[in-house]
């Protein structure tokens, strides 16, 4: 427009972001979250599904759980800038930085869930296969949920803001995920634990993130609005729709099953993407820097 | 929200002295950098010094309509960035009809009786560089300790041990550090760590012809700092205000630390940063509930479940 | 290199104390071996910066041979170890790939560069210049002997060191040619002679070092933060002690972000704000009068005759306007013929022959040196200064008009608003207190530029500021030696050390032309001295008292020969060959339009720069090819290129701001083809020299005779500089270097190459090579290089102590007479005869030295005082007078008189004028343009433009306006607009901003738009050059070009393309009428 000046706003310095956005590929990163998540919740349900005999359900959840880690894997080798360098990640022992820990702790789960997939598919070397059945599940949950914690601890508002509540909203997707992936794989007179999984993990997601909303106050809107928001009320419906199908239809019709199983991991991929998208409105826009931390400042004065 | 008092964490954020915290036995004195913009004539010698010092590559021609500001911001191709802000704010106040005597500045000489400066303009500029911080978030998240601590208390990437991972970028409350496009790595100011090896101070701040870029011990350079902003606010800019200089803040004060004519985020600065790994502790125990929660979840729902059957 | 499990990370962590991995436990090995570059130098050599003439120190540090860092000498008391950002990019501008290395060669006509052997282009230079000098020599013009060639002409030497500067006019010289010229002109040629008529020297009277001291400081027509930052820092250190600082000028720029009071003014109104100030001073009594009384001419009488601006409504008597001169005999002091401090001799000469100066004055030359004082004594004073004819009352009534009503009709400026900064200066000046003024082109480049520095010089001189600590006016130059292409001169009015070109007149001899001229008091009285050592230093054992030392051979001036007139006489067809060292006219001089038209009609164009500049390339690119006003095919120019050497790879001297000559090593040698420019022209005279050797034709005997037998060195057969740089400071009888001036003779007993640097190699020591840290020195540091005269730094600090010579407070003493050991004592070499006692007074008749006396500070002048009023000197009055720029949408409400009567125009196609003020058609273009230098630029872009880290600072040519002014013409920020004179258009992103402040001006808004005048077609960042949109108009006294202050419109969007740019402009001159006669009249 006419007379334009070149006066900067007077909350931020020409409307450039404070902070630098993550240099992250969203197919990379979000996708190695949600697979992570699958894997990680896989393992438990699929040690949960031996114990208690229901052979298949293992079978898919551990088949699933390497498959997925496998995948991820190389989601996270190609997101770096210097890929060949990816063994550095192993150079240091790093308890302040939660890719460090993430890269150790996913060396020891991969062969674990490795082994165990392979006996429970192959049904070779049960006792070896029930050990790393067993380091797995418990590495599992870990796997699971220390990407929430690698998300918050930056310094984009929509993730660091709401560091309290992302690692359960992380669980309860990856739980769901595991169960849609059960749902799919299972016949379902083995399937129970994963429709009640479904449930159970859906209806934690949702208070999870409302309870998140809450607390990020104005940053909110980033989990509202635009591509975030869309995915996050995909995420919502999908949820819901997977859920309520795995414990109606879904309980004799396979067909069904498997088409909740498909929706709630449709649910998890897109909670997994909002949350990143999210993260990226809220880095991008000066205004998620500077009024939470106005007010932070001004609550201390 | 988490204010500074909710500090000691374990990971060793409450220590004043980085260097002796990452391991340097008995290091030189911590330098850094105080930048008064009071005196920044927007010359950008800092920005040209520090390129061809670190060889840090020409970034394109942009003409930003930004003022005078065609770097537009810190980055991997900018290690350091000249603020210019047009104001519709009054100049300061200056000394006149002078008999020898009280001094605005100090100076006994300089005559005392004010007039009020005429026009309500003023053009600020400030060169703006890594803060780097007593805690550095970059530094903790840092995966494969290409990021360090210098014996100087101040913080360096690696350039051979860098992968790219990029988890820097996001972490940075200031938003320094970033990746070099079609490099992968990722670039910041190093403080010129290889001069001062060699004793010799950092290129911006031996190029900068006003001193408006002091670099030293840090401790005296904060004494430094006090003093010019009394002698600001003696000659009447009441503006004049420190910024990163206090060890109490949210990052534990800044190894480069600025004096400012208005607030923060009027020069792009974050108002009241916190190192975000400050939180970390507290995120492992949600992180850790969480996981247990899982195990409980995927439990019950099996064992629930045989119990359910008729 | 096999990692050692034992260094591995992981495990020092647990061994060592850093266990969170996040300092010593990490680090690799390439971190560990980090050293910087500049440790692991083979060498390092001392040098000085290229860019402007604060003349920072640089550490050049070499290894293998190539230049690996470049960056500031903290030793220096100049610099202190800083630069700018240009300074700072100096290792890019030496070492980057934008350097040409390889000379190229343009046949007549051809369409593209071909390559060409060094050699060979050499010889092809060295025949065209024979050819053309013999085809266009002249024996005499207009019947009187003249014995030179207006057929080759040179421009550049101020980017050069002094050593080149030297050879050129020394060769020139001798062969003949006169239009030799310099970036002096454009940018100075006007302080020369307002400082040199005021106070007797046409340098800087202190130095940037000294601001520190001052109690206020005025920056007027400059804006030193961003053209001269390091030298800023001074200004700075002055601010820190509360000292006010005061910035007037036309835009809010960097300068003025740091000034304590900003005033916005008109630009081209300064002389009408000074004036004002003056009669603030001069009707309120708030001069300092013990100063004035004793150390200026306010006291002396002048001629019953002379007749005053208030006389004859705005011109002074004597004005011939058919002429369009002035007869500046009414000017005189009464009952004696004064001669000009820095005047033309000419008027000396006139006076001789009768009894009256009657010549066109161009006041450079003797800028170094004072005012000749005719014959009749000491003129008539009144040292109660109350008679109605002596200056101070004179000044009174020229100024009393100059009221702060006035000061708002034709500055803009609130009369609040002057009476602040009248409060600011007078209340910091005085016995106890002084006052520094800071000025640079602003003041220079207008058709009045002399007079901006006298307005200023009078101010300083009544306030008492000259000579004293913190007082003074410092002219900010611009190119590393400018200073010094001046000195030794690459002006065609100019021999070196000031002395003046001989004019053509019937059989003038040597002692002929210093009797016209020389003072009969003042150190000029031994000119005699000065022109004979010079003589001998240029022809040596030829030159001998039989034959007047060869003065004959000195090839004569005939008026104006500056480089506006050589374009006029390349489109004339007179001058045929054409030389650029450093300099690109096709961008940085007025009228570029005019400047490559003139090169398009030279039968050879020689270029010697870094990278292909618009000037070496305008036949194949340039804006009249685009727009097809020349066809390439038809350009019959044969053009030259020779790759330069950078000032890393030769020795030499620049001689900076404050007249401080400082020595630069050479670090590397030249690539390729890169040559010095010492060493084009040596070996340029060589050739010419073995090519003439045979020949017995009387007009190459002075080429022949010249001494050029200078030792070479290294691989390229480089010319020692030192060796030059030696025969400028001069060698007695037997050959041992002379200590200073005072030892020349006239008999050709001494031989030295400029008088004024006489003592830069005293005791057979290199004393501008001189590096005593600044930490080791008092604040003058007087230890490090030299500077001239006589490594004075304070101009006349004898008038920093009373007539008795105490100092005039204990506060701001510099010099006192010491009578114990009866010298002069204090820190900075005394601007004055040593010895000689505050009671001297000279005996009847004295001459020299001898004639001042013992209180008369200004040695250089005749009368020894400051000049409130030069009798002489000046060719548009002995007083400043306000006149409207030559194009002013403003008619000038003090006179009848619009313009000055005695400015010089070209009435010519492509350079038309614009109607002024309320002439018809003057609303066409009814804005006000003023130019200026960013800090990431350097003058016409060749050494910033090419430069990637300096080019993406200020990445595109841009017009500053108002949001007002965008409002009313449409124009949008980051947006395009289109700028036009009767001249050319040019295109500019706007950059829309309350840093352009409209003015009442008159009862109506005035809008100013503010131009960069850094870009061109060619370089790294490109862009319209704004020297497109100026014409050629001059100052009478300097031949300065007025580009501070043009009138233009602007319209929103880009400029048309190919024939639709020519039809625009001449699209508006219609509009406004224009036709020939436009704007011409005096």
């Amino acid at each position: 427009m006419t007379g334009t000046r070149s006066e900067p706003r007077f909350d931020s310095y020409y409307g450039r972001p404070i902070i630098n956005p993550p240099v992250w590929e969203a197919l990379d990163i979000a996708g190695y979250f949600f697979l992570g998540g699958l894997a990680g919740a896989s393992s438990v349900l699929g040690a949960g599904a031996q114990a208690t005999g229901r052979p298949a359900l293992a079978r898919t959840a551990k088949a699933g759980a390497l498959g997925a880690i496998g995948v991820s894997f190389v989601a996270l080798v190609h997101d770096l800038g210097r890929p060949a360098r990816f063994v550095n990640m192993l150079r240091v022992f790093k308890p302040s930085s939660p890719m460090n820990l993430g890269t150790w702790l996913l060396s020891a789960y991969a062969p674990a869930a490795g082994v165990a997939a392979a006996s429970a598919v192959f049904g070779r070397v049960p006792r070896a296969g029930a050990a790393a059945t067993a380091s797995a599940a418990v590495l599992g949950p870990a796997v699971a949920t220390y990407t929430a914690v690698l998300l918050a601890d930056t310094a984009v508002p929509a993730w660091h803001d709401g560091h309290r509540e992302l690692p359960y909203l992380f669980a309860a997707s990856a739980a769901a995920a595991a169960a849609g992936l059960g749902l799919i794989g299972a016949p379902t007179a083995q399937a129970a634990p994963a429709r009640r999984l479904a449930a159970l993990a859906t209806g934690a997601e949702l208070v999870a993130v409302e309870l998140l909303k809450h607390r990020v106050e104005e940053v909110a809107e980033t989990y509202e609005e635009d591509r975030a928001g869309r995915l996050m009320r995909a995420a919502q419906v999908l949820g819901i729709a997977g859920a309520g199908g795995a414990l109606t239809a879904g309980r004799h019709h396979r067909v069904a099953a498997a088409a909740s199983g498909v929706a709630l991991l449709a649910a998890s991929a897109a909670t997994r993407f909002g949350v990143f998208a999210a993260g990226m409105r809220s880095a991008e826009d000066p205004r998620y820097t500077v009024g939470p931390q106005r007010r932070r400042r001004e609550a201390r004065a | 929200m988490s204010g500074p008092e909710s500090s000691a964490d374990g990971l060793g954020l409450t220590s004043h002295d980085p260097a002796r915290a990452a391991g340097h036995e008995d290091p030189p004195p911590r330098v850094g950098f105080f930048t008064d913009t009071s005196i920044c004539i927007g010359c950008k010698a800092c920005e040209v010094a520090c390129k061809e010092w670190n060889s840090v590559p020409e970034d394109g021609l942009d003409l930003t309509g930004m003022s005078f500001d065609n770097t537009q911001t810190l980055g991997a191709d900018s290690w350091r960035h000249v603020a210019f802000i047009e104001q519709r704010k009054p100049m300061r106040f200056v000394d006149a009809l002078a008999p020898p005597g009280a001094g605005a500045g100090g100076d006994p000489d300089v005559a005392d009786g004010r007039v009020r400066a005429d026009g309500d303009f003023r053009w600020l500029m400030a060169s703006d560089v890594c803060k780097h911080c007593t805690h550095a978030a970059c530094l903790d998240v840092c995966p494969t300790g290409a990021l360090f601590r210098t014996e100087f208390g101040t913080v360096v990437v690696q350039e051979d041990v860098c992968n790219g991972c990029g988890y820097c970028v996001p972490a940075c409350p200031y938003g320094v550090i970033d990746k070099r496009e079609g490099d992968g790595r990722v670039f910041k100011c190093t403080l010129c760590y290889d001069r001062l090896g060699d004793g010799l101070e950092p290129a911006c701040a031996k190029a900068c012809p006003t001193q408006s870029i002091q670099f030293g011990e840090l401790d005296e350079l904060r004494e430094r700092a006090a003093a010019r902003v009394e002698v600001l606010h003696e000659a009447g800019v009441t503006d004049a205000r420190l910024y990163g200089e206090d060890p109490a803040d949210g990052v534990g004060g800044d190894g480069a630390f600025f004096l400012l004519l208005d607030e923060p985020e009027v020069y792009g600065l974050p108002p009241d940063p916190v190192v975000t790994t400050r939180d970390l502790p507290r995120m492992w125990r949600h992180a850790g509930l969480a996981a247990v929660g899982l195990v409980a979840g995927v439990a019950s729902v099996c064992l629930l479940g045989e119990r359910a059957r008729p | 290199m096999a990692p050692d499990p034992s260094r591995w990370p992981v495990l020092r962590q647990l061994r060592g104390k850093d266990s969170r991995g996040l300092g010593a436990a990490v680090t690799s090995p390439r971190t560990e071996s980090l050293t910087p570059r500049t440790a692991t130098a083979d060498r390092v050599a001392k040098s000085i910066c290229p860019y402007c003439a604060v003349g920072c120190g640089q550490r050049v540090y070499v290894k293998d041979e190539r230049v690996i860092q470049i960056e500031g000498d903290p030793d220096s008391p100049a610099s202190r170890g800083r630069l700018c950002p240009k300074g700072s990019a100096t290792l890019q501008l030496t070492t980057g790939s934008a350097r040409e290395t390889q000379v190229l060669y343009r046949r007549p006509h051809a369409a593209e560069w071909e390559p060409l052997d060094l050699e060979t282009a050499m010889d092809m230079v060295a025949d065209r210049v024979i050819v053309a000098r013999r085809d266009t020599w002249e024996w005499q013009h207009e019947g009187k002997d003249v014995r030179r060639t207006l057929g080759i002409a040179s421009l550049g030497g101020a980017t050069l060191d002094n050593e080149e500067n030297y050879l050129i006019k020394k060769l020139w010289t001798a062969l003949g040619v006169i239009q030799v010229e310099n970036q002096a002109r454009l940018c100075h040629s006007s302080t020369v002679a307002g400082l040199g008529t005021s106070f007797g020297r046409g340098g800087a009277t202190t130095f940037p070092r000294d601001l520190q001291h001052a109690d206020c400081i005025v920056i007027q027509g400059s804006n030193m933060a961003e053209a001269h930052p390091v030298a800023f820092q001074w200004v700075m250190e002055a601010k820190a002690r509360g000292v006010p600082i005061v910035h007037v000028d036309p835009r809010f720029s960097r300068t003025s972000a740091l000034a304590d009071e900003y005033v916005a003014l008109r630009a081209g109104s300064d002389i009408a704000f000074l004036g004002a100030i003056i009669n603030h001073v001069l009707s309120n009594d708030l001069y300092f009068e013990e100063y004035v009384r004793a150390y200026t001419n306010a006291s002396t009488i002048l001629r019953e005759d002379f007749r005053d601006t208030e006389d004859l409504d705005g011109v002074f008597s004597g004005l011939d306007r058919d002429a369009a001169a002035y007869d500046y005999e009414s000017w005189q002091y009464a009952g004696s013929g004064v001669r000009a401090a820095s005047g033309d001799m000419e008027q000396g000469y006139a006076a001789s022959l009768r009894d009256a100066a009657r010549e066109t004055a161009h006041g450079e030359s003797m800028g170094a040196g004072g005012a000749p004082v005719g014959d009749g004594g000491d003129p008539p004073r009144d040292e109660t200064m109350r008679h109605p004819r002596c200056v101070l009352q004179v000044l009174k009534r020229h100024y009393a008009r100059y009221t702060p009503e006035l000061v708002q009709e034709v500055c803009g400026v609130p009369p609040e608003q002057l009476s602040r900064v009248c409060d600011l200066l007078t209340a910091n000046s005085g016995r106890e207190r002084t006052s520094a003024f800071v000025y640079a082109v602003g003041w220079t480049q207008h058709t009045v530029g002399t007079q901006y520095i006298r307005a200023a010089s009078i101010l300083q001189l009544l306030l008492g500021n000259i000579g004293r600590p913190g007082g003074g006016i410092m002219a900010m130059r611009g190119h590393a030696s400018i200073q010094g292409s001046s000195d030794i001169p690459t002006l065609f009015n100019l021999l070196p050390g000031y002395l003046p070109m001989p004019h053509a007149h019937e059989d003038q001899d040597r002692m002929g032309l210093v009797a016209a001229d020389a003072a009969e008091r003042g150190y000029w009285a031994d000119m005699g001295s000065y022109l004979t050592s010079l003589l001998k230093a240029w022809w040596g054992d030829a030159a001998t008292e039989e034959n007047d030392f060869c003065f004959g051979w000195l090839p004569r001036i005939t008026g104006s020969h500056a480089t506006y007139d050589t374009v006029m006489a390349q489109l004339d067809g007179i001058c045929k060959g054409y030389l650029l060292m450093g300099e690109n006219p096709a961008v940085g001089s007025a009228n570029t339009g005019l400047q490559r038209r003139g090169m398009a009609n030279l039968d050879w164009l020689v270029v010697r720069d870094f990278s292909l500049i618009e000037s070496a390339t305008w036949w194949k690119d340039g804006p009249e090819i685009e727009t097809g006003e020349m066809v390439t095919e038809e350009i019959a120019t044969e053009v030259f290129f020779f790759p330069a050497a950078t000032h890393t790879e030769k020795d030499g001297t620049f001689t900076n701001t404050e007249r401080m000559v400082q020595w630069h090593e050479q670090a590397v040698e030249p690539v390729g083809d890169c040559r010095s420019d010492l060493w084009f022209m040596f070996h340029l005279g060589r050739r010419i020299r073995q090519k003439l050797a045979a020949s017995t034709d009387e007009m190459d005997r002075p080429v022949l005779e010249l001494t050029w037998d200078y030792p070479t060195h290294g691989p390229l057969q480089e010319p020692s500089a030192d060796a030059i740089l030696r025969e400028i400071n001069g060698h007695d009888p037997a050959g041992n270097p002379l200590s200073e001036s005072t030892q020349l003779r006239d008999d050709g007993s001494t031989a030295c190459g400029c008088w004024i640097y006489c003592g830069v190699y005293a005791d057979g020591v290199n004393q501008a090579a001189r590096r005593k840290p600044h930490t080791q020195q008092d604040w003058i540091g007087g230890e490090w290089a030299w500077a001239w005269p006589a490594n004075r730094r304070i101009l006349y600090n004898r008038a920093s102590a009373d007539p008795a010579g105490r100092p005039w407070s204990e506060r701001k003493k510099l010099l006192w007479w010491d009578a114990e050991t009866g010298r002069w004592a204090g820190p900075d070499v005394p601007d004055f005869p040593a010895d000689k006692a505050p009671d001297y007074e000279p005996p009847e008749g004295a001459r020299g030295a001898a004639g001042i006396g013992g209180a008369d500070p200004f040695i250089m002048q005749a009368d020894g005082r400051g000049w409130l009023y030069a009798p002489a000197g000046l060719a548009d009055g002995p007083l400043p007078t306000h006149y409207e720029p030559q194009d002013s949408p403003v008619r000038n409400p003090l006179y009848a008189q619009n313009r000055n009567p005695v400015r010089k125009t070209y009435a010519r196609r492509g350079n038309r004028y614009h109607p002024a003020g309320d002439e018809p058609g003057a609303d066409v273009y009814p804005y006000v343009v003023t130019t200026y230098r960013l800090t990431e630029h350097f003058t016409a872009g060749g050494m910033s433009r090419w430069t990637p880290y300096l080019a993406e600072l200020q990445p595109a040519f841009f017009c500053e306006v108002s949001p007002a002014l965008a409002a009313e013409r449409g124009l949008e920020h980051h947006g395009w607009a289109t700028l036009v004179t009767a001249r050319g258009a040019v295109e500019a992103r706007v950059l829309v901003t309350d840093r352009m402040t409209p003015l009442r001006v008159q009862g109506r808004t005035l809008h100013q738009i503010g131009l960069p005048y850094h870009w061109g077609p060619n370089g790294y960042t490109t862009g319209d050059a704004m020297n497109e949109l100026s014409s050629i108009s001059l100052d009478p006294s300097a031949q300065i070009e007025e580009v501070k202050a043009l009138t233009a419109d602007i319209r929103p969007g880009r400029r048309p393309r190919g024939p639709a740019l020519p039809e625009l402009v001449a699209e508006y001159r219609r509009r406004a009428g224009i036709d020939e006669m436009t704007g011409v009249a005096p």
